[in-house]
């Protein structure tokens, strides 16, 4: 099966093709569209599967090699080959199976949207982007699927493209990811350069010899490939697209905004861990922009009221997370984090869609125009949507860390790893820190999320309230598979003091992928016994205790709605407006861009200098030296005579002498 | 036999020629001018044939075939300009320029 993982890149681009000839041909085909789009993530998922089962026993890599892509020369010369190995696998099962779960979701969620068969087109052209990206034996193929899947994000974000501001977003999203984009092409050249590969198994194998251990070279190259990451994963500083992003259709948000593309950058990260572990500068400043993500976005989150917006500030706070994870060397924990995520932040997102698309209709009903996305015009759906209650509880739960949920352990690994290496390394202690104070707020915003949706009563209008409905099967199914891995999710890799289990987790599991890096870098002794449990236990306190201050705090007074409440004021307004960061930007970087742009490299250079010099310059030139031949003919023949007369004499002296 | 005057007058002539084209403002005067040029090579080649043979009278024979037309089709067109602007004085005659 192996050998065929090709088909999973391959069908998903066929049935990207094949919908984007029906998009244009038979728009309304929508059955044939759905069948095409689930149809293929079926089998890729079934392909994916089938991989997992052979690499379940197998430790080492393999390549699948497809065609010699670029044979430049000798020494450069590319493949374009896939590299299967555990990594990857865990990868390949979550984009095919939460993507799969995601498209069926999709299938309810925009069947009276006219661009039914455009959306899955892009959905799946993302899907075969994102498995290039993970199964890439080489940076540059990896690159292909990483430019890919920030295509994808920029035409979904953009999907109704009628609004401005949902174009303008898609904008924003795409030029982010290209300042990042950036930093990867850099790190390319440099390793190019330095190393003669761009091969992963390669670079691994040769980077310890030739690259000094924490020298400039090796946090340069790191730093540059974080740079790819904070754009491709949200991290501060270019954090600032992906909470425009929700513009896009929620299953585009949970799949690509949540689930898989923005955890690309902690998947490249640990592709290229021992790079990282070369460079363990470059390893603190990970853990740091990480946790300081984790914080600031968390901060951001407590006082959004667009239900979406909440959603997609915890996607930031949980990525800085993984890479909180990633930064202090335990790869595992961060793929840890980043597969029970995206089985509960997807839950999160398809559950919010369900929720939009009740508010959706029944506004629609009643001729409304609110936000069906604002949290104000909600409460009590719970009575309504009960199965979407239960199931957004459970992913509540489990972000919130609470145990037995998925997100309690994956999260509470990293705190620990964080906190083992604050031994040495302060930084790690104040990194620590952060996550716990965000793991708090976490737990503080989504019990506000749950309790402003679900609980009190209905706010969006009597004339409304009787329309509300719960969500078709083909939605709600979706959310049972992923509500089911949200509380099981944890089992993949339990920690230590539970026995057994974490004898077959998902660390031992990887270590073929990250002993090579693993080696370079000092042992991570992870807490035990005593201190292990008095960690545990805070991270429940913790948990609890946000959940239960955001509830109360939020049941506390009534809610009010969108356009009647108070000005806010002081920190609240800070957070609101998240810290000023867009306007911040706007006014140190964009308005800059935009004055040098049209007044330098516009009006000066481009009209002045290209346009009136240079090019009528040449004109001007060519008109004078016109006119200066131009006077020898001035019409009088006696003149002209005396020309050729002169010049007769002339040649017959030359001829004669 | 008179080689030497033969070729002195028909420089004299061809000189004659020269300067009046130059100076001349009046086309038919600047017409005869240019005759007098031809006749003056003319005469070149005749003195000249008595050291080349016969082929220089042969090629004055041409000379004064295409002096003929030259001087038919050059009047036809004096006459045209002058039909057009009632004036044979080239100073007047200056469209054609840059």
């Amino acid at each position: 099966m192996t050998q065929f993982v090709w088909v999973a890149v391959l069908l998903p681009l066929l049935g990207a093709i094949a919908n984007g000839w029906l998009a244009f041909r038979r728009p309304n085909a929508k059955g044939l569209v759905s069948a095409i789009g689930v149809g293929v993530l079926l089998v890729a998922f079934v392909v994916a599967v089938g991989v997992f089962l052979e690499v379940r026993h197998r430790a080492e890599a393999v390549t699948v090699l497809l065609w010699h892509w670029m044979p430049v020369t000798q020494r450069l010369s590319i493949d374009l080959a896939f590299r299967v190995d555990r990594l990857s696998t865990v990868l390949l099962l979550v984009i095919t199976g939460v993507g799969g779960l995601i498209h069926l979701f999709s299938v309810g969620y925009m069947k009276s949207d006219a661009g039914y068969a455009r959306y899955f087109a892009y959905l799946n052209l993302f899907i075969a982007c994102m498995l290039i990206l993970v199964l890439g034996a080489s940076l540059p193929v990896s690159f292909i699927g990483w430019e890919g899947v920030g295509l994808c994000s920029y035409l979904l974000i953009g999907f109704w493209f009628e609004i401005d501001a949902n174009s303008d977003a898609g904008k924003k999203a795409f030029i982010a990811n290209r300042i990042g984009d950036f930093g990867v092409l850099m790190a390319m050249f440099l390793l190019w350069t330095n190393l003669g590969t761009l091969d992963f198994a390669e670079i691994a194998q040769r980077a310890p010899a030739v690259i000094p251990a924490g020298s400039t070279l090796a946090v340069g190259i790191t730093l540059l490939i974080f740079l790819g990451c904070t754009g491709k994963s949200a991290q501060i500083p270019l954090f600032v697209w992906l909470p425009d992003a929700m513009a896009g259709p929620t299953p585009v948000s949970a799949l690509i905004h949540a689930a898989t593309m923005v955890t690309a950058g902690v998947f490249l990260v640990v592709r290229t861990g021992v790079l990282f572990a070369l460079a363990p500068v470059t390893l603190e400043v990970v853990a740091l922009i990480g946790a300081l993500t984790a914080f600031f976005a968390a901060t951001i989150g407590l006082r959004q009221y667009d239900i979406k917006k909440v959603l997609a500030y915890s996607t930031i706070s949980q990525l800085g997370y993984m890479f909180l994870g990633v930064g202090t060397g335990a790869f595992a924990t961060g793929i840890f984090h980043l597969v029970t995520h995206a089985f509960f932040k997807a839950l999160l997102f398809l559950g919010a869609g369900s929720v939009i698309h009740a508010m959706h209709h029944a506004y629609h009903h009643v001729h409304a125009h609110d936000d069906a996305q604002d949290m104000r015009n909600m409460g009590g759906l719970r009575a309504v949507m009960p199965w979407t209650f239960t199931l957004m509880l459970i992913a509540t739960l489990a972000i919130a860390g609470v145990p037995p949920f998925a997100g309690f352990f994956s999260k509470d690994e990293i705190l620990a790893a964080a906190f083992a290496r604050g031994a040495t390394n302060p930084v790690y202690l104040v990194a620590w820190g952060l996550g716990v104070a965000a793991a708090l707020m976490t737990a503080y915003y989504m019990a506000r999320l749950m309790a402003m949706t679900f609980l009190g009563k209905f706010r969006g209008g009597a004339g409304a309230e009787p329309h509300l409905h719960e969500a078709p099967w083909i939605m709600t199914g979706p959310l049972v598979v992923l509500g089911v891995l949200s509380v099981i999710g944890g089992a993949i890799n339990l920690p230590a003091f539970l026995g057994e289990g974490s004898a077959e987790g998902l660390d031992r599991w990887l270590e073929p992928v990250t002993a090579p890096a693993q080696a370079l870098m000092p042992a991570l002794v992870m807490p035990h016994g005593g201190t292990e449990v008095m960690l545990l236990g805070g991270a429940i306190v913790v948990a609890l205790l946000g959940l239960t201050l955001g509830l109360r705090v939020t049941m506390a007074s009534p809610i009010p709605l969108p356009g009647q409440a108070a000005p806010e004021h002081g920190l609240w307004l800070l957070l609101n407006r998240k810290y000023y960061i867009d306007e911040l930007y706007a006014a140190v970087i964009i308005r800059p861009v935009h004055w040098l742009s049209r007044r330098v490299l516009w009006q000066i250079i481009d009209a002045f200098l290209v346009d009136r010099m240079a090019v009528g310059g040449t004109a001007r030139i060519a008109t004078s030296l016109g006119w200066l031949g131009s006077r020898v003919q001035n019409g009088q023949i006696a003149f002209y005579v005396v020309m050729f007369a002169a010049g007769a004499v002339l040649i017959l002296r030359t001829l004669l002498r | 036999m008179f080689l030497g005057p033969s070729l002195a007058l028909s420089a004299v002539l061809f000189a004659l020629g020269v300067v009046g084209v130059l100076i001349q403002r009046n086309a038919i005067v600047v017409f005869m001018c240019v005759e007098l040029m031809l006749n003056a090579v003319n005469l070149t080649f005749v003195a000249l044939s008595q050291l080349h043979g016969i082929s220089g009278q042969i090629m004055v024979f041409f000379v004064m075939t295409v002096a003929a037309a030259e001087a038919a089709v050059g009047l036809a067109i004096i006459l045209a300009i002058f039909r057009h602007t009632k004036s044979v004085d080239l100073t007047q005659i200056n469209l054609l320029k840059g």
